[in-house]
């Protein structure tokens, strides 16, 4: 039989926490980021994550929310060059960080390699999961562990995509780490 | 002129939408930035059934930034008849209407929505709206649900609903038939979850008027929608989906997001968004469960004699949905005797709905598994079997097809695939502790075609622009748009601008039912084609007449932004020339693509549809179960195809889904509770990177005038159609291990013994 | 998400202070807790961001270990050159959970302490007796597919996620924590623990305590070791059964071996007397067999997941062989070796 609330039970607790602070105000506290080379000085409350940080208070939409759980890895960034999934990351605690997103890999007109791979291979459909997808890839390739078609299978399964375009975006990937291998590289 | 370049139909155009795409410019529902936008967070029910009886609100009032809170009780004025809430693709019954009154219907269902200046502030109000019921008694369990089946009756039933016609003495020959097939097979229910969730952006302009950003597959069906449910007018509402995450048929009609949000909008005099949340997904918009029952008799050899098809698909309490499930098979096999009876189920879920091939994509794929088992009752290929029962005629309906070149399909699909190498007996292929196996199945969809219009604006710099309320829904719409009217205008496609998904636009259906490429391509092409038609007048105009001689549009080659004739291409002019020349700075034309008359009649004469025969390869280990898909070969006969690059894509997506279909997607539902249970993608399992590896696509030569005015099918569903009955029969073939409920999850292939030494 | 305090301590001191009031949750990667956080399952009313705390490194112990701060990523400790040499079956545990980009964020410490993957744990609207202590388990008699086999109890029938602690626990791994009462260590063994009466508690931290390391002994499973996962698809899921092998052998007799078990149990699931069974044997399907029905004694299905024996059964037997044979599963290639 259960005797007792534990007081192990340290983050976890019914409705009653919640109503106990709802009248407080959530302090704003200073934040310091370069989002695609632009050093950037904000006041963000500290339950505001990276990608709503991003998505609502930048207008930077092209980082996506499919799940907001950590599950799809659609809103895909690289935080000083390594892929994470910025739903999960409050903004707060990143101060200091060099954040890039789709939008500062490459633009229209100047499209990065793995952008213009992606057009070629017709590597999305509806384009939800995309610049997750290539955030994702452009953070495989920094990483360097992945070098086989099933090794970029593998290293890309933290990106769904519902519209099954798979074959595709590893058809792409592979291209760019090919051509990155064969000394083509970029700056 | 030498060959001109043209990119024209049948070229591998890049999507035109591409560069929006990958540098994260395209705009979905959710993301255009209004100002003094407001952020609604729905409280969803906890109950599956019963009343509200209180709701608490003081604590998430107290939150700093809320500014209001939605419900039953504030809510603003809406339709009170039912028929005011019917959307283009309404189905018999009560449309759910969020916060009508106290009722709830279904777990999840939207309370009230908490109205805040930022979305954490709504979220956090939303968590501490407390919520009083009564609850009534309710079921969600399907097997439970069979006890209230019922067949609808006529003036109750879907109007797209197709009942099964029977033929010959189905019992009778079952009984007489020297080798039966008798099974129960089912498939799970499965939610659509596109990776956009659901969002609507309600830009209140303070004139009365609405912009609403929405997710949705028809802007204009949604806009008369929302115009009649909250009594707006039909002009005071704008609808634009430029860009649509994913749907699948979750976005055929409106969800209850746009619902809150008008609603909180109207009320508030404010722009605001609604977002649902991932388990949020889970609490609208989902594919039927299906249970169905298929009886199979042939002679020795395998030639049909007699089927019985019995199937039910789940619904809600307040809407029937129905689909086509049983007729598939009697409409694409030769055999004389046949039957079908449909019936739904309902539950206390919200209403079931469209989703990727609604109907085919289950009704078909089971009975493909049945098929598969005839075969080996049979000891024949099941290839052979398929070709040994193939129909030239809809075997139910008893009409010719315009076109099907599904034999074609089986034997380049086969011929690829290298299905000759296939040795028959299961488990007879092993290569280490991986057991193979090689399935085939067969596909089918409508080839449908939907009145649509477009405009075309040339203007004399050149360039033009096509628009038509279509949607894209990642299918590919503004590419097919642009490159018919590169293929009847020669213009190039860098100058050609494609606009859709604005409910200002010229009128267009919902984008569904994989009509959306041939309809929206026909109105385009009528529309340049009525430019085509002024430029010849206006080129008349020009000194030395060029073009002299030409009685139509038909004698004249457009190519390259010029206009030449096709007996002396060497009288040629531009097509800026032509306007300059003839004083015009633009044309505008606006025209309908409707079947017309003859087009009425082929429909009732003839079927339609698309055919496709999959083969797929799969990797099992012996002891562990575990299933790999190594390699699937779609091949399908579609009509003509616009864009190999864009309908491959469509296939690929199509097979990928149904690889989910066969291995993966379920939705698990708690009977006491009466809710989902896996709400989110980490335990509602789509096929991942790593889940698909080798898909090849192969279009077979297919022509046919007569089926829509481009030769064109449609292909956003057939791939799907088979697929995860190929995987199944795959499994079968090489485990040995007959499994009649998709998904196949390792748990049920453990359970399942082979039936072969 | 519930409305909280945040403050970004630099040092462990400073943490722990912070960390001993009450509702307080220590933030580090964020995988788990702001996922947590934002189903209204974790509500704390003080956040301690402890990411600038000096716990990421990875370092040579004396007598030959290595002491994998907290606050390392799973990514780096996976990558790590003296992980994958020296410790292959941790490199792949990890490699085998999540997805890279997760990986990139998750911290050694924070995988330790994830929670449960439980439907109605996850799900405030149901009654879950690990979030809300007596409300019933919503589990037991529901959607149990993915629940525990071994080691339940009337009030808890969840599952611990984490694939890095399986290889942990065939690791026999030590855990420093530092809290209010100061410093301990807590062998791997006994940091998770089983629900029994008390299922909201699923390790044996005490309040405010805080994992600064995790220690690896100087011992050496590179040759012989596997890490073996079965799933409902081939990446991004949770565990439907792991087996963790560590094995050494010696003329060809086993003369230690280690199993852990992940997705069956309430925290990873190992059974020194059956590994026991191994010692003298040489690698063969009869002695496999016997260990993987000993290691499963007392198993029990709660009726979605009763398949998990059989499953568990054979992924041992398959999995002692990877180890012996010195062919452990790759985590790219989805052919089981």
């Amino acid at each position: 039989m259960i005797t007792e609330r534990a007081e192990a039970l340290h983050h976890t607790a019914g409705r009653e926490s919640g109503k106990r602070v709802a009248a407080t105000p959530i302090a704003t506290l200073p934040l310091q980021l370069t989002i695609n080379g632009e050093e950037r000085a904000l006041q963000v409350e500290p339950w505001t994550t990276l990608l709503d940080l991003l998505r609502e208070k930048l207008d930077l939409t092209g980082s996506k929310k499919g799940c907001d759980h950590g599950q799809c890895g659609a809103c895909t960034v690289l935080i000083d060059g390594k892929r994470i999934n910025s739903c999960l990351k409050l903004a707060v605690t990143l101060d200091g960080a060099e954040i890039t997103t789709i939008e500062g890999l490459g633009q229209p007109g100047n499209l990065h390699q793995l952008q213009a791979a992606f057009i070629e291979h017709d590597a999305f459909q509806c384009g939800y999961c995309t610049p997750g997808q290539i955030c994702s890839a452009q953070g495989l390739i920094n990483e360097g562990h992945a070098h086989s078609r099933a090794e970029v299978r593998e290293q890309m399964s933290g990106n769904l995509c519902r519209c099954g375009a798979y074959t595709n975006i590893a058809d792409a990937v592979i291209e760019v780490l090919d051509r990155r291998a064969n000394g083509e590289k970029q700056e | 002129m030498n060959a001109p370049a043209k990119v024209g139909i049948g070229t591998p155009l890049s999507r035109v939408d591409g560069t929006e795409k990958v540098t994260g410019t395209a705009k979905y529902a959710a993301e255009y930035n209004v100002p003094d936008l407001l952020y609604g967070v729905a409280v969803s029910s906890r109950i599956a059934k019963g009343r509200i009886t209180a709701l608490d609100e003081e604590a998430a009032r107290a939150v700093p930034g809320v500014v209001d809170i939605v419900s039953h009780r504030n809510r603003p004025k809406q339709a009170w008849l039912d028929r005011s809430w019917k959307d283009e693709l309404s189905i018999p019954g009560e449309p759910f209407k969020a916060f009508h009154d106290e009722q709830i219907l279904f777990a999840g269902q939207p309370i009230a929505v908490v109205i805040a200046e930022t979305f954490e502030a709504a979220r956090f109000a939303a968590s501490l709206v407390e919520v009083s019921y009564t609850e009534e008694a309710h079921n969600i369990d399907f097997e439970a649900s069979l006890a209230e089946k019922f067949t609808p009756s006529h003036l109750k039933r879907r109007n797209n609903y197709h009942p099964p016609k029977n033929r010959g003495n189905a019992d009778a020959a079952f009984k007489a038939a020297n080798l039966t097939v008798e099974g129960e097979y089912h498939l799970a229910t499965e939610h659509h979850n596109p990776m956009e969730m659901h969002a609507s952006t309600v830009e209140w302009h303070g004139d009365g008027s609405i912009t609403v950003f929405d997710k949705i597959q028809g802007p204009q069906g949604d806009q008369a929608y929302l115009a009649s449910a909250f009594g707006l007018g039909k002009k005071n509402v704008r609808v634009v989906n430029s860009y649509v995450g994913g749907a699948f048929g979750s976005g055929l009609r409106p969800q209850w997001q746009v619902q809150l949000a008008v609603m909180a909008a109207i009320h508030l005099e404010r722009s605001v968004r609604v977002v649902m949340t991932r388990a949020q997904m889970f609490t609208h918009a989902h594919r039927p469960e299906c249970s169905y029952s298929i009886k199979l008799g042939a002679e020795h050899n395998g030639k049909l004699s007699a089927m019985i098809n019995s199937a039910t698909t789940s619904t809600s309490r307040f809407e029937s949905n129905m689909e086509d499930i049983v007729v598939w098979g009697m409409m694409n096999y030769d055999c004389p005797n046949a039957s079908g009876e449909y019936f739904i189920a309902p539950r206390d879920t919200y209403t079931s709905a469209d989703m990727r091939a609604p109907g085919a994509a289950t009704g078909m794929t089971l009975f493909e598994i049945a098929v598969d088992e005839m075969a080996y009752k049979a000891k024949v290929d099941p290839l052979d079997l398929r070709l040994l029962n193939y129909s030239n005629v809809d075997a139910m309906n008893e009409t010719p097809f315009t076109s099907k070149a599904l034999r074609e399909a089986y034997r380049e699909g086969a011929e690829r695939f290298g299905w000759e190498k296939r040795t028959p007996q299961p488990r007879s292929m092993k290569e280490g502790r991986e057991l193979i196996g090689w399935g085939v199945a067969t596909g089918m969809w409508d080839a449908q075609f939907s009145k649509t219009a477009a405009r075309a604006v040339l203007t004399d710099d050149g360039r033009l622009e096509v628009a038509s309320a279509a949607s894209d829904i990642g299918t590919g719409t503004y590419t097919v748009m642009v490159q018919v009217a590169a293929d009847t205008l020669g213009i190039t496609p860098e100058h050609i601008r494609a606009k859709l998904g604005d409910s200002d636009l010229p009128t267009a259906p919902v984008e569904g039912g994989s009509w959306g490429a041939a309809s929206t391509g026909a109105a385009v092409q009528l529309a340049c084609q009525s430019v085509a038609k002024q430029l010849l007048k206006a080129a008349e105009k020009i000194e030395g007449k060029p073009l002299h001689g030409a009685n139509s549009i038909d004698d004249l080659v457009f190519a390259d932004g010029a206009i030449a004739l096709k007996t002396d291409p060497s009288r040629i002019v531009t097509i800026t020339d032509v306007m300059k020349a003839a004083g015009l700075d633009r044309i505008e034309v606006e025209e309908t693509a409707s079947p017309g008359i003859s087009g009425m009649i082929s429909m009732m004469r003839k079927s339609r549809n698309t055919h496709s025969a999959i083969f797929c390869e799969v990797r099992v280990d012996e002891e562990l179960n575990q299933v790999r898909v190594t390699r699937v070969v779609n091949a399908v006969a579609a009509g003509r195809i616009i864009n190999p690059k864009t309908a491959r894509s469509q296939i690929l997506g199509g097979v990928v889904m149904g690889i989910g279909m066969a291995l993966h997607e379920e939705t698990f539902g708690d009977r006491q509770l009466g809710r989902w249970m896996n709400h989110n993608y980490a335990e509602y399992h789509v096929p991942a990177h790593a889940d698909v590896e080798d898909i090849e696509v192969i279009f077979v030569d297919e022509p046919d005038p007569e089926v829509t005015p481009l030769g064109v099918k449609g292909l956003g569903e057939i791939g799907i159609v088979g697929t995860a009955a190929a995987v199944a029969n795959a499994i079968y073939h090489a485990t040995g291990k007959r499994v009649r409920a998709l998904p196949i999850t390792i748990d049920k292939l453990l359970d399942a013994e082979p039936d072969v030494a | 998400m519930i409305r909280f305090d945040y403050s970004r301590p630099s040092g462990v001191n400073e943490a722990v202070q912070a960390g001993a009031g009450a509702q307080v949750a220590y933030l580090a990667g964020g995988t788990n807790l702001v996922d947590l956080m934002k189903e209204n399952v974790a509500r704390p009313l003080h956040v301690v961001d402890i990411n600038r705390l000096p716990l990421d490194a990875i370092e040579e112990m004396d007598g030959g270990g290595l002491r994998l701060g907290a606050l390392v990523t799973n990514a780096d400790t996976a990558y790590d050159e003296r992980v994958q040499r020296r410790y292959p079956l941790l490199s792949s545990a990890i490699l085998a959970g999540a997805s890279p980009q997760l990986r990139n964020a998750a911290t050694n410490g924070g995988n330790l302490n994830q929670r449960t993957r439980c439907y109605y744990f996850y799900d405030v609207d149901t009654p879950c007796n690990k979030r809300n202590p007596g409300e019933g388990c919503g589990a037991i008699g529901g959607v149990n597919r993915i629940h525990a086999i071994l080691g339940t109890s009337d009030h808890c029938i969840a599952t611990h996620p984490s694939d890095m602690c399986v290889a942990l626990a065939a690791l026999n791994a030590d855990i420093h924590v530092t809290g209010p009462a100061g410093e301990r260590v807590i062998p791997i063994g006994e940091y998770h623990r089983l629900p029994g009466d008390e299922p909201w508690r699923d390790n044996t931290l005490k309040t405010g305590e805080l994992v600064t390391a995790i220690d690896l002994p100087a011992e050496d499973f590179a040759s012989h070791y596997t890490y073996l996962k079965l799933r409902d698809r081939l990446s991004y899921a949770f565990a439907l059964v792991s087996v963790a092998v560590a094995m050494r052998i010696e003329d060809g007799a086993i003369t230690e071996a280690r199993v852990a078990l992940g997705g069956v149990a309430h925290k990873p699931w190992r059974s020194p007397s059956a590994e026991e069974l191994l010692v003298g044997e040489a690698p063969g399907d009869a002695i496999f067999a016997t260990v993987a029905g000993a290691i499963l004694e007392g198993a029990q299905g709660q009726g979605d997941n009763d398949f998990k024996i059989d499953l568990a059964r054979r992924a041992i037997v398959r999995a002692l062989h990877q180890a012996a044979n010195g062919t452990p599963q790759s985590q790219t290639d989805k052919r089981i070796a």
